[in-house]
């Protein structure tokens, strides 16, 4: 071989190797990104499901309905895995990482070398601290596992409590109704979707849910639950008793910090990144549900929940880890399916001063419109398409828009925009 | 398998073996073609599976719902053959199905 040849053939020893920790939205979009940039190193993904990345969402809409099937859930299936050549473990969870040696060792016993670390560990569904809150028909939702096994408590003429008002707690609510099942809503607070949203969007949500049949209760609190070894009755403060043959914990989430705190990273609800997606140390990155990053358009940090957040940090973590490092500065967005509805959200409503209103909110299509100093901030839309899409380019660009010609549903808010966008 | 190619802006095509049953958008994530996105998951609600049907295939695909418009008129450089990927079934019916990948999706 000659001397030229020999260099140009990269040795077995320049081979890099990415490991991902967590197969799901944000893991799954690294590992493409990674060899759509070019990557052609070894890309490792480890998750402790058994299942290769896919989509989380349907999991409270079209696939608990069953219009959807499991393989369609798949965002990378195992044939594009393989083309891609990223190497799945699954069903092996990450233990712990060592830094110093720069190996993460994982529960089936293999350890393994990495040059690059990525954490996207997500979050887990939060367990109500309620005694019998784990009898076999109470569920968390956050996997297609959990999504298996409430099955067979999701049939025709039963009844089901679901506790939180919140996405995920609505939309069950809204699927199994129209799976025929005898639904309550119990939320805590005096409103549902309080965390997310105004007061007139709430009043709009509790209303076409109890339209569609929904017992929704706000401002409750839940005493006891009754029943063994299945619970029958959830005890409600005023002294109510609602039977019950399945019931749903959607009360949020936490984010999975352990493996990065046992590694000494900082970690302050989520894991603590940069603006580059990446820890204090420089060969560990985190990205989606488990990250918390400055957010320079709000000036602050932010955890998202979101696939939107997963999947843009997922790609500005792949560019850092090519040494192309991009600053992750987005303004999230997020959808809710119910019934026949769509609620497209984009931007952060907090500390705004003055709330405009398109369309009828007694109706089923309309947006409310939220402004700070003049510049719009944040909108939420149901059934307004258009509305969403150019209220996300308006809020990117911090437009000062014109109250008036957000109210008027006869004008199209492109023409709101700045000429170039 | 239905044939469908995508191309870049600056011509590059990526011929994919699409599976039925699934969408044209997934053809393309599933297929690592680059430019089409796809973030929410094919529900039609983020328009980054913009595409540009080829003149020859648009009127002969099932026209673009309400909601579909309505995403398409905010979506980046939207055209008079602009559709939502994720909302084009792969049948065998799109067999040699062309379109266009825009220059940006977000
Ligand atoms: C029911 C439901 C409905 C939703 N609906 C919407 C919606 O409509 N719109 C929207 O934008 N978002 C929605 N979301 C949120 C969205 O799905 C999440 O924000 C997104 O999945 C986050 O991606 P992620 O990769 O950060 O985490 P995940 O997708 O949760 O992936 C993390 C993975 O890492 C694994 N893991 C954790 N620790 C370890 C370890 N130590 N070793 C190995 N593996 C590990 C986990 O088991 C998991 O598989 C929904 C979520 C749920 C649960
Ligand atoms: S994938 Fe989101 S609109 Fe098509």
């Amino acid at each position: 071989m000659s001397e030229s040849a020999a260099t140009q053939t990269p040795s077995q020893t320049t081979i890099q190797t990415f490991v991902i920790v967590g197969a799901g939205q944000a893991g799954g979009e690294t590992a493409s990104e990674l060899r759509k940039q070019g990557f052609t190193g070894r890309i490792v993904l480890v998750g402790d499901e058994t299942h290769v990345p896919y989509r989380r969402p349907p999991l409270s809409k079209a696939y608990l309905s069953g219009t959807a099937t499991q393989e369609s859930l798949y965002i990378l299936p195992p044939a594009g895995l393989e083309k891609a050549r990223i190497e799945f473990i699954g069903g092996v969870r990450a233990e712990r990482i060592d830094r110093a040696t720069k190996q993460l060792h994982l529960s089936d016993g293999r350890v393994l070398d990495y040059d690059k670390l990525v954490l996207a560990t997500g979050g887990r569904a939060r367990v109500l601290s309620l005694p019998g809150a784990d009898r076999p028909n109470v569920f968390p939702l956050r996997s297609i596992a959990d999504v298996q096994a409430m099955r067979t408590h999701c049939l025709d003429g039963k009844s089901a409590v679901i506790i939180g008002g919140g996405f995920i707690g609505l939309e069950v609510a809204a699927v199994a109704t129209k799976l025929g099942m005898k639904v309550t809503v119990l939320e805590g607070l005096p409103r549902v979707l309080a965390r997310v949203t105004v007061p007139e969007v709430s009043t709009f949500f509790e209303r076409i849910h109890r339209e569609a049949g929904v017992d929704l209760r706000t401002g409750v609190q839940i005493t006891a639950f009754e029943g063994e070894p299945l619970v029958t009755h959830v005890l409600l403060g005023d002294g109510s008793r609602i039977a019950a043959d399945f019931i749903l914990a959607g009360i949020g989430q936490v984010p999975n910090v352990e493996l990065a705190q046992q590694a000494g990273l900082a970690v302050d609800n989520g894991i603590v990144v940069d603006e580059y997606s990446r820890t204090a140390d420089p060969d560990i990155y985190a990205a989606g549900d488990c990250a918390n990053h400055p957010n320079e358009f709000y000036g602050c940090r932010l955890r998202l929940e979101s696939v939107q957040n997963a999947m843009e940090q997922g790609r500005v973590v792949a560019a850092g880890l090519l040494g192309k490092s991009q600053v992750y500065n987005v303004v999230p967005w997020f959808w809710s399916d119910q019934y026949d509805l769509k609620l497209q959200m984009v931007g952060l409503s907090a500390g705004f001063d003055r709330m405009v209103l398109r369309g009828d909110l007694n109706a089923r299509a309309f947006a409310a419109f939220y402004l700070k100093d003049g510049r719009l901030i944040a909108a939420d839309t149901v059934g307004r398409p258009q509305d969403f899409m150019f209220a996300k380019k308006l809020v990117a660009l911090r437009v000062v828009v014109d109250p008036q010609v957000l109210a008027d549903e006869t004008v199209s808010l492109k023409t709101l925009l700045p000429a170039a966008a | 398998m239905p044939t469908i190619t995508f191309l870049e802006p600056g011509g590059k095509a990526h011929v994919v073996d699409a599976q039925a049953g699934l969408s044209v958008m997934e053809a393309a994530t599933r297929n690592d073609v680059p430019g089409i996105i796809g973030e929410c998951g094919g529900c039609c609600t983020c328009a980054t599976c913009h595409v540009y049907v080829d003149v020859a295939w648009y009127g002969r695909l099932e026209s673009a719902d309400e909601m579909e418009q309505g995403m398409l008129e905010g979506a980046v450089e939207p055209g008079p053959l602009s559709r939502l990927s994720c909302q084009i079934k792969v049948t065998d019916a799109i067999e040699g199905l062309v379109v266009t990948i825009p220059a940006g999706q977000l």
